[in-house]
């Protein structure tokens, strides 16, 4: 039953990206080429009003639901890490148009052959740990 | 109720939508987790066996179970739409977009969610749809874990938080998805 909420919270989510077409390959296509406002609406307004809530759970030391506190780790600087493997991940996006929760939601849409891709996905996130200690980071 | 149902089935603008996907973001953080998708690709490793032969896959995947539940709960949320909200898939794109897409040989471009030409069987048995399909997917999954968070990890959660590594991250999410975009998409799909 603990887990119900995730499952509601999910589902909001994927009826969202699915109603505001982030998970259409077109609007992903139609960004990069700044044909259109739309996504950057869509990750603009979500960044803008996200700093808001941080600021906020960060000056009032809010507690999480459990009454911990919430705390959110800042990443390891590195250059190589981010800028690499993002470059890896946008050259990804770019071509199937979806990001990790898209892929999901494009499932649920009924186009079933995104089961390859995330499938792929998984193999490729396996050769990277396989790889891992190689790669600069 | 059928009014509400009718308005929402809408296409959302992007005002909605952005707003929405931080409060998702900050009931997550008010829940003791934190907003990240990708992570599922390596708890999903994890689960079919990849700890018995890479240590990075050697972790509790337990402790993500939750993560699992939100992933289903999109693929869940992704039928909802399919089924009860959407009385047509149109995506109203910018002229210049169909008019470009249309020139690369797409036919009907925004007539559906995706391509279908690309994001069919028959696709994954050509060399434009297994690049797509497959290599697409491949980085993707290399990519994000590489970096350590993808969309939701680094360009919402990350620069939310104002995280210079984030930015780093989103800079490179736009360099390799504008190289594709500008350089590689138009020969892929004239193929």
């Amino acid at each position: 039953m603990k887990f119900l909420k995730y499952l509601l919270i999910g589902a909001i989510f994927g009826i969202t990206l699915a109603k505001a077409e982030i998970i259409s390959w077109f609007r992903i296509y139609e960004m990069f080429r700044f044909q259109s406002f739309h996504m950057y609406g869509v990750i603009g307004s979500a960044i803008v009003l996200g700093i808001l809530f941080i600021q906020v759970i960060k000056r009032t030391k809010m507690k999480s639901i459990d009454g911990e506190p919430i705390v959110i780790n800042p990443k390891q600087m590195s250059i190589p890490r981010y800028l690499y493997g993002g470059i890896i991940f946008g050259l990804g996006w770019a071509l199937t148009g979806a990001c990790p929760g898209p892929m999901f939601i494009l499932l649920g849409n009924g186009f079933g052959v995104i089961l390859v891709v995330i499938l792929s996905a998984l193999l490729g996130t396996y050769v990277y740990g396989r790889l891992r200690n190689k790669l600069p980071h | 109720m059928q009014n509400v149902i009718e308005f929402i089935s809408q296409p959302w603008p992007w005002y909605v939508a952005g707003p929405i996907i931080s409060l998702i973001m900050f009931s997550l953080l008010l829940m003791g987790n934190s907003f990240g998708i990708s992570a599922n690709l390596r708890t999903m490793c994890s689960i079919i066996g990849a700890g018995k032969s890479c240590e990075f896959f050697d972790f509790n995947w337990k402790s993500q179970m939750w993560n699992l539940v939100f992933a289903g709960g999109l693929v869940i949320g992704g039928v909802i739409a399919h089924l009860y909200l959407s009385p047509g898939s149109e995506v109203a794109l910018s002229e210049e977009t169909i008019k470009e897409l249309q020139a690369y040989g797409i036919e009907n471009p925004g007539a559906s969610l995706v391509p279908i030409e690309l994001f069919s069987w028959e696709s994954l048995f050509t060399l434009k749809g297994f690049v797509i399909l497959v290599l697409g997917g491949f980085l993707i999954g290399f990519g994000t874990r590489y970096a350590g968070g993808c969309t939701s990890g680094h360009a919402i959660s990350g620069l939310s938080d104002l995280q210079l590594p984030s930015l780093i991250a989103v800079i490179g999410f736009f360099i390799g998805g504008l190289f594709v975009t500008y350089l590689v998409l138009p020969y892929l799909l004239t193929l």
